[in-house]
Order: structure tokens, then sequence, then C-alpha cells
């Protein structure tokens, strides 16, 4: 995928491919207040990725798969709200990866390139740089990254990296059939969000919102929420989501800082031997 | 106990059991120091190498961990009641300072091992235990899915910094017994020490098994 430019890559210290001016940053809008649950998303997104999840069991709602899985890199969760007026939400969410602006999995990865972020925000996991440690799962606010049973490495929604570089949009995009989903420019679909989320408002839906976290630098998968002041309605979206000080501090300032400790620990024993010498008990005692 | 010929001018120190012992869990040591710091940091990612790249680093670290935790749990079992801290520990701890510059005249006598390398045999029983319980944590495919993804974000801070604090202490053990204590690898290579070096550094323990005066 060299046609697009790296702006981050896991487990590297050094600047990744950047020369090119083109990149700019892309999104995908999900107005949850458009979907009807049909589910073509996860269809679309099955035949494009060559996956085909085992067939499940019904456990009494809607949620088929029941969660993400190595095979199902979206799918589609059904919440049923009573709201205060007494009348019924059927909240129907997308969930997949967010594309995050300052991604989890990708500061805990310790594979150098086994995740990268392209310069067009979409984060993507390059399987054959996977180690397995699922340290991704750690690292990501969302729960989305699933490790397969048949070779050990993580997979999770691509945003159709492959088919975006050649400027098509992602396969859910293009099969939807209500234009609850839509792909563009970010700058785009922040300008269409707030446009649908004033809609929203008008049609009595006060709390309406664009969902695009700031505690992850923002997010290149955006939801048009109609209760925008309650995300965890829609099936446990967080309110407010952001690395884990866990996560900052497993792969923050002590990974330089107490490896720079380990090397002075080396150099002090040695200039100790240097300035000191060793205890010899008689002369020329060996080790 | 095996049969140690005592050459003239020689103390046993350690048998046969206890070296092979020591040697492996120092081998285990080296390989799991080698590939968790290519987990740790990306510059020292080349160390996975050492067990066939990254993902057979993945797949090997934790079963060479609880391998070396069971060897290790040998040696603590061996040498707990020898690490006990004692008075005149305390005594010999206070004068660090001229142990460090290589004044050892009067220090107080010691048994078997000095305070230093009684602090370390602790330190390595709460690093030891606390990594295998944090990598069990950490352990994928096989036990990660049974916990909850905050506790596991817990247990890689846990185990990073046990890790850390034990190969610490490992750095001071090596430079220790190879470079800086002349005359003290020979304990963990051929069992034996001079009669000299046992007087010097551990004069309690030299009485105690020689029976000299």
């Amino acid at each position: 995928m060299q046609s697009l430019d790296v702006q981050k890559r896991s487990a590297t210290t050094t600047t990744p491919p950047s020369v090119r001016h083109a990149a700019e940053p892309v999104a995908k809008l999900i107005d949850i207040s458009k979907c009807i649950g049909c589910k073509a998303c996860q269809v679309a997104c099955m035949q494009w990725n060559d996956l085909r999840d085992d067939i499940g069991t019904n456990v009494g709602v809607y949620d088929n798969p029941v969660d993400l899985t190595d095979q199902s890199w979206t799918v589609m969760r059904f919440a049923e709200v009573q709201r205060a007026d007494g009348n019924l939400d059927w909240l129907i969410r997308k969930d997949g990866c967010m594309h995050c602006e300052d991604p989890g999995c990708l500061k805990a990865c310790p594979a150098p390139g086994a995740i990268v972020k392209y310069a067009n925000g979409i984060v993507d996991f390059v399987s054959e740089n996977c180690i397995g440690c699922g340290y991704c799962i750690a690292g990501c606010p969302f729960n989305i990254p699933r490790i397969s049973k048949r070779d050990n490495k993580a997979y999770k929604c691509t945003l159709c990296s492959d088919r975006v570089a050649v400027g098509l949009e992602p396969a859910c995009v293009k099969t939807c059939p209500t234009g609850a989903l839509m792909f563009g420019a970010k700058e785009d679909m922040v300008a269409r969000g707030q446009k649908r989320v004033n809609d929203l408002k008008e049609r009595g839906f006060q709390k309406a919102a664009l969902y695009d976290p700031k505690g992850v630098g923002g997010t290149h998968v955006m939801y048009v929420l109609q209760h925008g002041d309650t995300p965890e309605l829609y099936s446990g979206l967080p309110s407010d989501p952001k690395i884990s000080p866990w996560v900052s501090l497993w792969k923050g300032v002590t990974k330089p800082l107490l490896s720079i400790g380990l090397g002075l620990a080396v150099l002090g024993a040695f200039f100790h031997y240097v300035t000191r010498g060793p205890k010899e008990v008689e002369k020329g005692d060996k080790a | 106990m095996s049969q140690v010929v005592i050459k003239s001018g020689e103390v046993p120190r350690y048998s046969a059991a206890e070296r092979t012992n020591h040697w492996i869990v120092a081998i285990l040591f080296i390989l799991l120091a080698a590939s968790g710091l290519a987990f740790f940091h990306p510059a020292f990612y080349f160390l996975s190498w050492l067990l066939g790249g990254g993902v057979w680093a993945r797949i090997l670290h934790p079963f060479l961990g609880v391998l070396m935790f069971l060897f290790f749990l040998f040696m603590v079992m061996r040498y707990w009641q020898d690490n006990i801290i004692q008075p005149y520990d305390r005594e010999w701890r206070k004068r660090l300072r001229d142990v460090i510059n290589n004044r050892d005249e009067n220090l107080p006598e010691i048994d078997k091992y000095n305070i230093g390398q009684k602090q370390l045999f602790w330190t390595m029983v709460v690093t030891m235990a606390l990594l295998l319980v944090s990598g069990i944590m950490l352990w994928r495919p096989y036990f990660a899915g049974f916990f909850p993804i905050p506790l596991i974000r817990i247990a890689a801070v846990v185990h990073m910094l046990a890790a850390f604090v034990l190969m610490l202490g490992i750095v001071v053990h090596i430079y220790s017994a190879i470079f800086w204590v002349r005359g003290s690898l020979r304990a963990m290579t051929r069992g034996t020490v001079t009669h000299a070096w046992a007087k010097h550094h551990h004069p309690l323990w030299y009485r105690r098994v020689t029976g000299a005066k």
C-alpha cells in the first residue's frame, strides 16, 4: 500500500514515508438516525474482504454475530431504550474500528510496522508484521481488535484502505441503502454531520450531536447521535474515550527512561570497575 | 549430597545440582530478558531474533517464563533460610560505602550471604512472583482472554516495572560475581571457593562449614 503516505508506524522511532502532498484526512460518517439495521454493510464488508464468519446462534435479539470477530469487522448493535416520555427508541449502531487520530492500538503495539496510520487518517493492521501479542487489544479504548484463532494475528476494519487508496469509498458505504453511511473528506463529513445534527434538533432531538471524540484526537469514523449527551445508550459507546493512563504509563516516557536506566546501570558497573577495581583477596585473584 | 573431592585450599559452596539449577535459571533469564526487551522498546526489537523472530519470541517467552519461575522456586527452597536478614547484616549495611570503595577491613562478620545478596534474593522472590501473575494475564492466546481489558493494562505496567527491577538487580549480580568480587564465579562453575575468599568475605559461614576457629 505504498501509494499512501504513513503518518505513524508502530514501534518505530524514525520518520515514516511522508513525501507526498495529496493526502487529505478522510472520514466515514454513520448517521444512526437514518440506519434501519439491514446489515447490508456487514455483508458488503464480508464480501469485499473475503471473510466468512461461523454460523452463530440466535441469542434472542437482532445482533448477529453478537460481537466483532476476526471474521466480522463490523457488526450492528441493537439497543432498545425507553425514553423519558415512555416511547421506545431502537438505537442501532454499526460498531467497528473508529480510526482514531491518536490510535491506542498503535501506541501499544511492540512490532515495528504491524500497525500504521496513513496520512489520510486510516489506521491499518499490517498482518505480516503482527506477532500476535494482543497489546493492541489493551491499547484500544473501543475494544475493537480481535485475534484470529487460525493465525494468531489481530484483525479489524481497514476502512477499506485498499479501496480508498484507489479513489473508491469503503464497501459498507457503497452498499448502504438509506444513505446512513457517507464517506469523504473529514472536513466535509464534519460539515454534513453538523447539518444533520441541526436537522435533528429542529425535529425535537434537542441533544443530537456529532460524535468525534476529542479524547483520542477525533476519529475518522464519526456518528450522528440523536441522543448525543448519552452515547452509552448506543450499546455502550463511551462518552469520553481516551487512551488509558495505564497504557500511557506503559508506552510513554517510561520506555526511554527505563531503557536509559538500564544502560546507566551497566555503565555504572563498568566505571565502578575502572575507578575502584576488583576485590582481590589474594594478589592476582581471577573471577 | 554428591561426593565432593575437596582439594586442600578449597571450600565447597555449591553442589553440582545447585550449580545446574542456577545456570538453568540464568540461561532462561537471558532468553527472557532479550525477548522481553524486544517487546518493551523498538531499540531492542532485534533481540527477538535470539528466539527466532518476533512471533516465536511472543510464543516462547511465556513458556520460558513459567520454566524460569519453577526452577527459581527450587532455588528459593534451597536458599531462603540463608537469606534471612540478621542484625549483623544491618551493621554491615551501614558500612556499604566502605564496601563499595573496597575498604573491607574490619567489616562485621557475616554468614553465607551479605545483605546485598540477601536483598537481591528477596527482590527476585517478589519480582518473579509479580512477573508470573502479570505474565499469565498477558499470555495470548491462552489466558489473556479470561481477564478484563483494564486489568490487562495494569498487568502490563506491573510486568514492565517488575522486569526492570529484576534486570537492574541482575546487572549488579553479574557485575559483582564475575568482575568485582574476585574468586566468586568459581563457586558457581566449579563449586568451590578458596579458604582465603571464604574467610575474607563470609567468615561466619567459613567457620560454620569448616569448623575452623
